[in-house]
């Protein structure tokens, strides 16, 4: 009758009908909380990108009437820029004569070798590029051929922005029309 | 020969350390990042090969697609001088508590004569509907910016001042307002300057990746 019950063992007493609770450890697996923080680490590191703006220097000559530069016409290449993306060139200077011939009409991704292809033909000292934007090319046009000029190399005085003569927007506007650029 | 007992030890390891060492990098990062500023102005500069960096304090005048002109003094030093010296030589006589906003505010983007009306607009306009800093030739308000740039630092280090003289253009914005920007340059003798553009790499083959290749060695 009087039986205590005995077989909760050592510690202490609760009273009958109470269990001894189990002692559960405090330590915690942090494995999975280490992949997590290394997780976000990576996912951080890859994700932000380096704020990559970057400047490119602009050298504007001053305007001098007197200092204008002659230019030998057989070291000449004019590239013209239009709209919808056009380049037009032409070597030397525009004879009345033989206009059609040689004005003529590319890309972007063909000018490159034009550039190249003039500047191994000839003498350093000769060499000019002159660079002339229609009113209706855009600012990523003028400075994609200043990119185009340092993408072959040509040293710096040896190409310059002029600003555009009515003949040549005239034949733009012409070679525009028959090409059907709008 | 007794066989030497090699106690059984527990692969587990303490991760405590570890973790620790995770999230202080992770927190080390994300606190050292700096945050890019929000654009105001949302601009797709073109591409360039050039890789020279753009310096933290800017002069940036910035062009939009639809060819407005904006300013930003971003010299903290400077901004205060350089409006108080436009509204001096303008004559804009913008009151106190104006000069206070002008000097706030992150950028200009309107023409002397409304610029009151901008400072004392209830609400925050949005730079979407501004005029943008008129830069005609009939009316080039940019050129007296400048000059009052210019007059700024004319004390100053003039090569540190042509670093910071950024513009920063629309790919699809039109040829002759950067002319009209270049020609404010220009009247205020200042023949360098920079233009902002997204980072590429010199095309495969070109002579300019062969020469870089050839510095590199």
């Amino acid at each position: 009758m009087a039986e205590m019950d005995t077989s909760s063992g050592g510690g202490h007493k609760k009273g009958p009908g109470v269990k001894k609770s189990k002692k559960l450890s405090t330590r915690v697996d942090l494995t999975p909380m280490v992949d997590l923080g290394f997780l976000l680490i990576t996912f951080f590191v890859f994700t932000t990108t380096m704020s990559q703006s970057t400047a490119m220097n602009m050298n504007e000559p001053k305007d001098e009437k007197d200092k204008e530069m002659k230019v030998k016409n057989s070291g000449a290449m004019t590239i013209l820029l239009g709209k919808g993306n056009q380049v037009y060139y032409y070597y030397g200077q525009l004879d009345a004569n033989t206009v059609s011939e040689q004005f003529k009409s590319t890309t972007f991704k063909e000018i490159r070798k034009l550039i190249l292809d003039k500047k191994n033909a000839t003498p350093i000292d000769d060499l000019m590029y002159i660079i002339k934007s229609d009113k209706k090319s855009t600012f990523k046009n003028a400075i994609d051929i200043l990119d185009e000029m340092s993408i072959s190399a040509v040293p710096p005085g040896h190409y310059a922005e002029v600003d555009m003569t009515p003949v040549e927007e005239m034949l733009i506007s012409q070679t525009e029309q028959a090409n059907g650029i709008k | 020969m007794p066989k030497v007992k090699i106690p059984r030890k527990s692969t587990n390891i303490d991760m405590t350390a570890m973790c620790d060492v995770a999230f202080l990098l992770l927190s080390f990062f994300i606190l050292a990042t700096k945050q890019k500023p929000p654009e105001v102005l949302s601009v797709k500069t073109p591409s360039s090969v050039s890789a020279k960096a753009t310096p933290d304090k800017s002069i940036l005048i910035t062009l939009t697609k639809e060819g407005k002109v904006f300013l930003m003094l971003g010299d903290e030093t400077k901004k205060s001088a350089i409006i108080e010296d436009v509204n001096k030589t303008r004559n804009l006589q913008l009151s106190a508590t104006e000069l206070a906003k002008l000097k706030k505010a992150e950028y200009v983007g309107v023409p002397f004569n409304q610029l009151k009306s901008y400072l004392n607009s209830p609400t925050e306009i949005p730079a979407a509907s501004l005029a943008g800093i008129p830069c005609d030739t009939t009316n080039n308000e940019l050129t007296y910016w400048i000059r009052s740039v210019t007059n700024v630092y004319a004390g100053e280090d003039q090569r540190k001042l042509q670093e910071m003289l950024l513009v920063k253009g629309d790919g699809e914005a039109l040829y002759p307002v950067f002319k009209n920007i270049k020609d404010s340059f220009k009247a205020n003798e200042i023949f360098k300057f920079r233009i902002v553009t997204e980072g590429e790499a010199a095309p495969a083959g070109s002579e300019l990746a062969k020469a870089q290749k050839s510095g590199e060695k």
